[in-house]
């Protein structure tokens, strides 16, 4: 399945720095970044449920934020692109 | 129900790779062009010059992601390989089984069928859908001898008569190969089988698809807990995957041959995309080096229905599903080897 994941992290204070940090590391290693805290992941629902875990316990719910969308299988139909850095397509051909 | 992943190619020469996290960053001149996470990859494949990380080869191995060199032109280098997956019991009965003289005649069987009932549809079909007259005829004369050797093989008694009834119907498949062809020419003339090198375009087409087809089935019999090295059909010699090659039999003609015909019918491949050098081999060049790559995914994630289980899936799953049953041949859950059989 397709996740949408962004966040806002409150930053004011050095802690929430070093959680956006972290978050943003976490969301790295499940998928890729398309937008400063806009992250894409295609995951089983295994892995699913570890990454959100792990970003769950990272944030601090009275100042940060966090959104998950469910894209689905068929997410192709439903994500458009516009601009620069358009990202890869984690099905399609992947040759550098 | 293991579902079919990608697979990243590298064919930069130059590029770097290393562990970023969870994830594989594709470094080009310290600038990192991609980044994909290791959990969304089956394979990663490497051609010519590019450096890995020792970081990344131990995570490759780790998240069960093969990771194999080939020479710039396609020859398979080198792999590498973590502690074998699976079981052991299950290499066991794999080595009983090739030591066992009726095991392995029977075990050869079913591929030498599968490869055999696979060019013969592929010349029928080829027959029906678009040929008339003499070129008709010639398919469908090559398609009834196919079907001879189909009788032979059945009745065949040793593994080594087995070799033999697959060498003559190989010859005799590809006497007839040129006729399959509908466009490209003299350009793309086929007149026999040659490797390393290969002297002429379709051959060093079949050759780089060979050595693709070689890598996923390869890495099928790995990740299912066979011992690709141990063939029944092919010897034992060291540095060749016996088991990998018997397996890919049934895929040739069906996955390998009929993309390379199709990208020469398809006028997706021009002759100058090749050249020559000069001991006489005849190279792809880069570019549609990368273009066949792209078409080899995409054909890859093509679906289809798997003629034995009845189940949908992508073709790329179809090797990972033939191995996985051919490992429950070997555990005597099933009677036979069902060679994949195209319709």
């Amino acid at each position: 399945m397709y996740v949408l994941v962004t966040y806002d992290v409150a930053t004011a204070t050095p802690g929430g720095a070093k959680r956006l940090r972290s978050v943003a590391k976490a969301c790295l290693d499940y998928g890729q970044r398309v937008q400063n805290s806009v992250f894409e992941m295609k995951v089983d629902p295994a892995q699913w449920t570890e990454c959100r875990a792990r970003l769950l316990s990272l944030i601090k719910p009275e100042e940060d934020s966090l959104r998950f969308y469910h894209l689905g299988a068929n997410w192709q139909r439903r994500v458009e692109h516009h601009g620069s850095k358009p990202g890869y397509d984690v099905d399609g051909p992947l040759i550098i | 129900m293991k579902t079919h992943l990608n697979t990243l190619f590298i064919t930069t020469q130059g590029a770097y790779l290393a562990k970023d996290g969870q994830a594989v960053a594709v470094r080009i001149e310290k600038k990192t062009r991609l980044r994909v996470p290791l959990h969304n990859l089956d394979a990663i494949t490497c051609f010519g010059r590019v450096g890995l990380s020792p970081q990344l080869m131990a995570a490759c191995a780790e998240a069960g992601v093969s990771l194999s060199l080939l020479s710039e032109s396609g020859r398979f280098r080198a792999a590498v390989v973590g502690y074998s997956p699976g079981n052991v019991l299950l290499r066991r009965q794999q080595y009983r089984a090739a030591d066992d003289e009726k095991a392995t005649c029977e075990a050869a069987r079913s591929f030498v069928l599968g490869k055999l009932g696979n060019c013969r549809t592929v010349l029928n079909r080829a027959a029906r859908d678009d040929a008339t007259g003499e070129r008709a005829d010639r398919l469908s004369r090559s398609a009834k001898r196919m079907g001879a050797s189909i009788v032979e093989a059945k009745a065949a008694d040793s593994t080594d008569r087995l070799r033999g009834i697959e060498g003559e119907a190989a010859l005799q498949y590809f006497a007839t190969f040129d006729t399959l062809r509908t466009s490209g020419g003299g350009d793309f003339a086929f007149r026999g089988r040659s490797r390393r090198p290969p002297l002429d375009r379709i051959n060093a087409l079949l050759s780089f698809v060979y050595t693709l087809l070689m890598s996923d089935v390869r890495s099928a019999c790995e990740s299912v807990g066979l011992d690709a090295a141990v063939g029944f059909l092919h010897r034992d010699r060291p540095g060749r995957p016996g088991l990998a090659l018997d397996l890919m039999e049934e895929f040739r003609p069906w996955l390998a041959d009929r993309f390379v015909l199709t990208l020469i019918n398809r006028g997706q491949v021009r002759p100058n995309d090749f050249q020559t050098v000069e001991s006489g081999a005849v190279l792809m060049k880069e570019k549609a080096r990368k273009d066949l790559l792209v078409a080899w995914q995409n054909r890859k994630q093509e679906e289809t229905t798997h003629t034995f289980l009845g189940e949908r899936c992508t073709i790329g799953l179809v090797i990972h599903l033939q191995a996985r049953l051919f490992a429950r041949y070997l555990r005597g859950d099933i009677d036979a080897y069902p060679p994949y059989l195209w319709k």
